[in-house]
C-alpha cells in the first residue's frame, strides 16, 4: 500500500514536469509561428469585451458565425462599458480585444486614449435599442407616472418651501394624490451598474430642470444631481435582474428597474409602468416616445481588421437585416431595433469603416 | 452565609442545571435539524427544477430540401411552423445539404429540436406564444407529432443564446483542464513546502514570518487572488487572457496555502517515536521523510488537496478578474486556448433574460454538486481506507 501511494506520488510529480514541458513547448511554438506571419494575422479568433447590456446579442452574432461558417466562434467577454473601454483602448496587437460592446456613447477621453495608444481607426455601430422598464407585479392596475414623479420617489434630496430636505416620502400618493396609494419600494440597480447610469442620465438629470430648487441650493452642480435615496425605499439588487424579477412576483407593492428585454420575457406576470403617458413596448421605445431609452453600440478596431480573420464578417452579419432588422433574430431576444433611416445610416458608417474623430463624441 | 448549602437548595441547584443540558441538548438538535432542513429543502428545489431540463422538446415535421432553403434556411419547414423550429436547427441546415448534396429536391419527415417557447409549453410552463400558436402545437401534439426526448445535448454541447440548444459540455472540459493545472502546480509545490517546512527548516523568525503568511493566505477573499493573476501571469508574463491555463494557476495560488496547512498537520500527526526509530536504524532524515513520514501522511495529505480543489472548482471570483466569464461555447483542445468553467457557466444562464434559461441554470447547479459530493466522498474514501491509528 506505501509503494503504491508512493508510486502515485511520482507520476504525479513526473506528470507535472510533463505538462510543465507541453506548456512551455506550446507557447515557445505560437511564438515561434506568429512571429514572421504576425503581419497577416494577429489571432485565429476573435475577442470581444464590454457591456453586459450588450453581452447576450453579441454572442449571439457570434455563435451565429461560429455555427454557420468555418471562422471560429469569438469569444464575448462581458466587463461592463467601462471595463470594455479599458480593454480596447489599451493599445493594438493580439492581446488587445478587437470589438467592445457599449450601452452608452464612447467618451472623447476613451477615444483620446484609443489614438494615443496607437490606433488609426475606430469605427461606430449603433446596433438599436434598450428601454428602462419600471416594472410591477402584472396583476396591478395600471400604474402612471411622469418622470418628475419617479424623481421624487427616488431622489435623496427633494425640495420643500424653496430648499432641499432629505426624501420624506414612503407613499405615492404623499407625492402626488392622484398616485395610487402603494408604500414607496423600489428594487434598483447598485451604484456600480450601466443601468443605473442609464437611470440617472435619463430619469434625474431630466427631471432635475423641473425644480429651480436644485440650481439655488446646488448652484452649477445641479444639473448632474444623481444622489439616489439611501433609505429602504431603494433597493440596491446586484446585477442579476432575474432576482428582481422574482420579488416583484412576490411582492405587489414592489417596483423594479431594469432591462425591457426582461419585462419582455416576464409579460405574463409583470407590467411596465406607463412613463409621461406612453408605454414601454417596441414600437415606443425605437421611436423615443418612451422616455427611459438609451443607444446600444459596438466599437471596432478597424486597425485588425483583416489581421484577425472573421472580423469584418463578424461586423457585417451583425449590422445585416437578419439579426438587427426591424424583424431579425435579435429582436426575439429583447433588442429593440433602430428606425429605417438610422439603420441605414449605421450601417453605412459601418461597411465604409468611418473614423470616429474626437471632436464629434462628447 | 456558611459555605455549606442546605439539601433543599443543592437539589434545586441540581435540578436547574440538568433543566438547562436538557434545553442545551435541544438547541443543537434544532440547529442540526434546520441545517438538514435547508439542505433537504435547497436539493430538492434545484432537483426538481432541474429535472425538465433532461428532457428536450422535439418536433416531427416534413422538410423539404428545396434550392430556397440555402438562402432561407426556414423555408424548409411549412410556413406556420416557423417559429416553432428551433434556429439552431434551421441555420445548420445549409451547411448539411453542401456535404450532402443529394439531399436537394428530397423531402423527408423528421424529428427536429423545437424553438424554446414550444419546448416550454409542451412542458407546461410560461412561454411567448400566441393563442393562435398554442392552439397549432397542441394539434400537433394530439396528432403524436411532438415529444420530449433525452436531452443528451445538455451533456455533448457548448453553450448557445438559444436555451433549447445550450449544453455543459465547453463548460465541464474547460473546468477539468482548470482542475487538472491546479492540482499538478499547487500539489507538488504545497507539499513540498510543507514538508521543508515541517522537517528541515530552523526555527528562526523568516520561518515564523513564512508560517504566519501562509495562515493568512488561507483567509483572504478569493477575488484578490484573481486580481494578482490578471496583474502577474496576464499583464507581466503575457499568458493569455481567459485561457485555462492562467485560470489553472490562479486557483492554483488560492489551494497552495490550503494543501500546505493540510499538509503539514498530516505531516505532525505521525508520530515523534516511529522518526526516531528509523533514525536510529540509520536511515538519513530525507529516507525517514521518503519512506516513512510521507507515505503515512498521505491521506490526511490527499484530503486536504481534494477539499482545496472541490473550493477551487466552485470558484467563481478569481476566474471574473482574469476573463474566464465569457460567451465561450467551444471546448477549448489546448491549455492556452480560451474556455470557460460550470460556475461562470451557471452565472451567465442565470442572469439571461430568456426564461427557458431557468431549468438549465438549476441543471448546471446539478451538475456542480453532484461532481463536488463525488470529490468529497473520494476524499472520505480515501482517508477511511488509508488511514492508521496510534
Amino acid at each position: 500500500m506505501r509503494s503504491m501511494l508512493t508510486a502515485a506520488l511520482c507520476a504525479l510529480l513526473a506528470a507535472t514536469l510533463l505538462v510543465a514541458a507541453l506548456v512551455a513547448d506550446a507557447m515557445l511554438a505560437s511564438t515561434v509561428v506568429t512571429s514572421p506571419a504576425q503581419a497577416q494575422t494577429l489571432r485565429d479568433q476573435i475577442r470581444i469585451v464590454g457591456s453586459s447590456t450588450v453581452f447576450p446579442f453579441s454572442s449571439f452574432v457570434a455563435e451565429e458565425l461560429g455555427k454557420t461558417t468555418s471562422f471560429r466562434t469569438p469569444v464575448v467577454e462581458s466587463t461592463g462599458s467601462g471595463g470594455g473601454f479599458k480593454l480596447f483602448s489599451a493599445g493594438v496587437g493580439t492581446e488587445t480585444p478587437d470589438i467592445t460592446n457599449s450601452s452608452r456613447r464612447i467618451k472623447k477621453s476613451e477615444l483620446e486614449t484609443c489614438y494615443a495608444n496607437g490606433m488609426t481607426s475606430v469605427v461606430e455601430a449603433r446596433i438599436g435599442f434598450d428601454g428602462i422598464a419600471i416594472a410591477q407585479n402584472g396583476k396591478n392596475p395600471d400604474f402612471k407616472v411622469s418622470l418628475e414623479q419617479l424623481f421624487l420617489a427616488v431622489a435623496e434630496k427633494v425640495p420643500s418651501k424653496g430648499t432641499l430636505v432629505p426624501n420624506p416620502f414612503k407613499n405615492w400618493k404623499e407625492i402626488d394624490p392622484t398616485l395610487p396609494d402603494r408604500i414607496i419600494l423600489i428594487y434598483g440597480p447598485p451604484a456600480t451598474s450601466g443601468t443605473r447610469d442609464a437611470f440617472v442620465e435619463l430619469v434625474m438629470h431630466k427631471a432635475v430642470k423641473s425644480f429651480p430648487e436644485y440650481e439655488q441650493v446646488l448652484g452649477k452642480d445641479a444639473k448632474d444631481y444623481s444622489a439616489i435615496r439611501q433609505d429602504q425605499a431603494y433597493v440596491p439588487s446586484g446585477e442579476n435582474d432575474n432576482l428582481i424579477v422574482q420579488k416583484l412576483v412576490q411582492d405587489k407593492n414592489a417596483f423594479g428597474i431594469f432591462g425591457y428585454s426582461f419585462l419582455e420575457e416576464n409579460k405574463d406576470r409583470l407590467k411596465g409602468a406607463v412613463v409621461n403617458g406612453v408605454k414601454p413596448e417596441p414600437k415606443t421605445v425605437s421611436s423615443g416616445e418612451y422616455p427611459i431609452s438609451r443607444s446600444l453600440f459596438f466599437y471596432i478596431k478597424a486597425d485588425h481588421i483583416g489581421k484577425v480573420p472573421g472580423l469584418k464578417e463578424y461586423v457585417d452579419l451583425f449590422m445585416s437585416e437578419k439579426m438587427i432588422g426591424s424583424r431579425g433574430l435579435l429582436r426575439r431576444i429583447g433588442l429593440i431595433p433602430l428606425p429605417k433611416d438610422q439603420l441605414e445610416q449605421a450601417r453605412r458608417n459601418v461597411t465604409t469603416l468611418k473614423r470616429l474623430d474626437p471632436a464629434d463624441v462628447k | 452565609m456558611s459555605v455549606f448549602q442546605t439539601d433543599q437548595s443543592l437539589k434545586a441547584a441540581t435540578r436547574r442545571r440538568l433543566a438547562f443540558e436538557k434545553y442545551f441538548q435541544w438547541c443543537t438538535r434544532i440547529a442540526i435539524a434546520l441545517a438538514a432542513g435547508f439542505l433537504v429543502y435547497f436539493l430538492f428545489t434545484i432537483g426538481g427544477m432541474a429535472l425538465p431540463a433532461f428532457r428536450q422538446g422535439q418536433l416531427l415535421v416534413e422538410i423539404s430540401y428545396t434550392e430556397d432553403v440555402l438562402e432561407m434556411p426556414n423555408y424548409a419547414v411549412p410556413e406556420e411552423y416557423e417559429f416553432f423550429v428551433s434556429h439552431e436547427f434551421l441555420r445548420q441546415l445549409p451547411l448539411r445539404m453542401q456535404e450532402h448534396p443529394e439531399l436537394l429536391g428530397t423531402t423527408a419527415q423528421e424529428w427536429v429540436l423545437a424553438a424554446a417557447d414550444v419546448d416550454q409549453l409542451l412542458k407546461g410552463k410560461a412561454h411567448r406564444l400566441d393563442a393562435e400558436q398554442v392552439r397549432l402545437v397542441q394539434e400537433l401534439a394530439a396528432t403524436g407529432h411532438t415529444r420530449l426526448a433525452p436531452n443528451w445535448d445538455f451533456f455533448t454541447k457548448g453553450d448557445s443564446k438559444i436555451p433549447e440548444a445550450a449544453g455543459i459540455e465547453a463548460a465541464v472540459v474547460g473546468t477539468v483542464y482548470v482542475l487538472v493545472i491546479t492540482l499538478l502546480l499547487s500539489f507538488p509545490v504545497g507539499v513540498a513546502s510543507a514538508i521543508y517546512l515541517e522537517e528541515f527548516a530552523p526555527d528562526n523568525r523568516l520561518t515564523q514570518l513564512i508560517e504566519v503568511n501562509i495562515n493568512n493566505l488561507a483567509a483572504i477573499p478569493s477575488i484578490i487572488y484573481g486580481l494578482l493573476g490578471l496583474a502577474i501571469f496576464i499583464n507581466l508574463l503575457g499568458i493569455l487572457r481567459s485561457s485555462s491555463l492562467v485560470g489553472g494557476i490562479t486557483l492554483a495560488l488560492m489551494t497552495l496555502p490550503v494543501i500546505i496547512i493540510s499538509t503539514r498537520a498530516a505531516i505532525r500527526a505521525v508520530p515523534e517515536t516511529l522518526r526516531h526509530g528509523a533514525l536510529a536504524l540509520g536511515a538519513t532524515p530525507w529516507q525517514v521523510m521518503w519512506n516513512l513520514v510521507l507515505p503515512l501522511a498521505m491521506p490526511g495529505i490527499l484530503t486536504g488537496t481534494i477539499i482545496g480543489l472541490a473550493h477551487a472548482i466552485g470558484e467563481t471570483a478569481p476566474l471574473l478578474i482574469v476573463g474566464m466569464m465569457a460567451y465561450i461555447p467551444e471546448a477549448p483542445s489546448s491549455v492556452l486556448e480560451a474556455s470557460t468553467v460550470l460556475p461562470a457557466q451557471i452565472y451567465t444562464w442565470a442572469s439571461d433574460s430568456q426564461r427557458a434559461f431557468g431549468e438549465r441554470t438549476a441543471a448546471g447547479i446539478l451538475v456542480l454538486l453532484v461532481v463536488l459530493l463525488s470529490m468529497n466522498a473520494l476524499a472520505i474514501y480515501l482517508r477511511n481506507r488509508f488511514e492508521k491509528r496510534w
